[in-house]
């Protein structure tokens, strides 16, 4: 297959594939059913369109083709059992009402994935399979569980949604705030699974943080006016911009500072910046307080906008820290701004914040990188090694033990 | 429409006052389930509801052999069981949540929602979907 036909065949499965489920969802009520015409469909086009051409407008010819598909099955099944569905065969009579504050089909299966019913890891399961349109081999290979796990999860989940009687809708104005949390949640778990395992030679992690982005543009698109919604967009571009510079040739993690800010991804920063000045402005002229989301962007914003680590605006990192501490005061959160400390007031003040959260944070890696780090800047050698190694003992991929060791070695 | 089970979990060997302090709070909380079940008869949800007897009360029979088998106590063991319940009707999972949300305020315990076999599931379970 030439390979533009092919690159056309992706883009039009990554634009099209939520919307082709998800009109299908709510047309026959029914996820299996949606999903596998949807799947069918994409496989039919993969066959036809190398002869045919691409269609003009090809969201519309996989829809159609979707529908006989699923059409099909519900007909097979009808003959199996007679009683079964035969109104829905012939037209689609359901009411393209809005019965919620935004009406689009991908939003409302985007909150049906991500019910509060349904356990976090088929939450994340079922948004990259319905939304994401990745293979169930995919996200089992992504969370590293046997496909076979995978698929029991997601289908139990959408027995679950049928059985339970889960609505396909955009929730209630009353109720969207708490429930786009949820979907943020699950949004930002999979950045994160794909970015802080982003190295290596398994390339499929990196995909999920481009899933992750693709749903985030996703969500804005629907709910463009939702502060949270902008920032977690802003939050993953400007984290996902850096990622050329994570990690060293030799596989080694490069913190912040040691990045090479040349090999930052310049367009990407560039739409992060802007989206985080939109919120500013929206905030400016008295939106909503911002969440956490956008204030984690604000913070990426100006670590990125300094051209040098040393120009880094630190009072303005601890000043949002101050005001994350204040909607979040976990003490992950008051170790994170406790980092932020040691550049603004110096090492011996953060250390002295930082080992207050020994109590709650002894058994979290970041913990024990933090203490060693400002060990070794105070120059308490001994007390460094023993923070590192315990860090060493505690991080979970390659290229963090990689650096922790070298800093450790390092000592003296 | 779908049917649920709303069932009320509570510990098996009950403190004084159940989860309450006094015994002026088990008589509100008397009074919040009976205003709660008033209000599902009336915005019409309600289908049954009622409480159990502690669970040191049951008996489990086993009829499957030749002669049934009975044994004193509930079929589980188990540091909690079922003190009682409600059978709703809903519209979808959502409303009956929130009735559940309710209904755990009003009662003072943690409370199951579990959606009833439907003729559809049942089908789909024969042809094996």
């Amino acid at each position: 297959m030439a390979t533009d036909l092919t690159a056309a065949i992706t883009r039009v499965h990554q634009q099209e594939w939520a919307r082709v489920v998800a009109g299908l969802t709510r047309r026959f009520g029914d996820l299996d059913i949606a999903e596998d015409a949807a799947a069918e469909a994409f496989a039919t086009a993969v066959e036809r369109w190398p002869a045919d051409g691409v269609p003009p407008n090809p969201g519309g010819w996989l829809t159609t083709t979707a529908t006989r598909k699923a059409l099909d099955r519900i007909r097979r099944e009808a003959q199996r059992d007679t009683k079964h569905q035969a109104a829905l065969m012939i037209s689609d009579d359901t009411p393209h009402v809005a019965n919620g504050p935004i009406d689009d089909d991908r939003l409302r299966l985007v909150f049906t994935c991500c019910h509060p019913a349904l356990a976090p890891e088929a939450r994340i399961a079922l948004t990259l399979r319905m939304i994401g349109g990745l293979t169930v081999a995919q996200i089992a290979h992504a969370f590293l569980v046997q496909e076979t796990t995978m698929a029991q999860r997601i289908t139990r989940a959408k027995a679950k949604i049928r059985a339970a009687h889960i609505p396909y809708r955009v929730p209630s104005t009353a109720d969207i705030q708490e429930r786009v949390t949820a979907v943020l949640a699950v949004v930002y778990l999979i950045f994160d699974e794909g970015y802080l395992a982003g190295e290596g030679d398994d390339a499929l992690r990196v995909d999920l943080s481009d899933e992750a982005i693709r749903l985030g543009r996703l969500l804005r698109n629907l709910l463009p006016d939702d502060g949270e919604v902008t920032g977690l967009l802003a939050l993953m571009l400007l984290t996902d911009a850096r990622r050329a510079a994570r990690v060293s040739r030799t596989g080694e993690l490069v913190t912040l500072a040691d990045q090479d800010r040349g090999a930052w991804n310049r367009s990407l920063i560039a739409e992060g910046h802007a989206l985080v000045r939109e919120r500013l402005s929206a905030v400016a002229a008295g939106g909503p307080a911002p969440g956490r989301f956008q204030l984690q962007a604000a913070m990426n914003a100006v670590h990125t906008a300094a051209p040098d680590a040393r120009d880094t605006d630190w009072s303005q990192i601890v000043a949002l820290y101050d005001r994350l501490v204040a909607i979040d005061p976990s003490p992950v959160v008051r170790l994170n701004r406790a980092v932020a400390i040691a550049e603004l007031d110096g090492p011996a003040v953060a250390l002295a914040q930082v080992d207050r959260l020994g109590e709650w944070l002894e058994g979290y890696h970041a913990f024990h990188v933090t203490r060693a780090d400002l060990l070794r800047r105070l120059h308490r050698s001994e007390e460094a090694r023993t923070a590192y190694d315990r860090a060493i003992e505690l991080a979970g991929n390659p290229a963090e033990r990689a650096y922790l060791s070298r800093r450790r070695d390092e000592l003296r | 429409m779908a049917r649920y089970l709303m069932s009320v979990f509570g510990p098996t060997e009950p403190a004084e006052f159940g989860p309450y302090d006094s015994k002026e709070e088990v008589l509100q909380s008397f009074a919040d389930t009976g205003a709660f079940n008033d209000k599902l008869q009336r915005e019409g949800y309600f289908v049954f509801a009622n409480g159990l007897e502690p669970a040191t009360t049951a008996t489990t029979v086993d009829g499957r052999g030749d002669k049934p088998v009975i044994t004193d106590g509930p079929y589980l063991e188990a540091k909690e069981h079922l003190g009682g319940f409600w059978v709703i009707e809903a519209p979808d999972l959502d409303v009956a949540l929130a009735l559940a949300a309710q209904g755990s305020k009003a009662c003072g315990n943690t409370v199951e929602v579990r959606p009833f076999h439907t003729e559809e599931s049942f089908d789909a379970m024969l042809n094996g979907d």
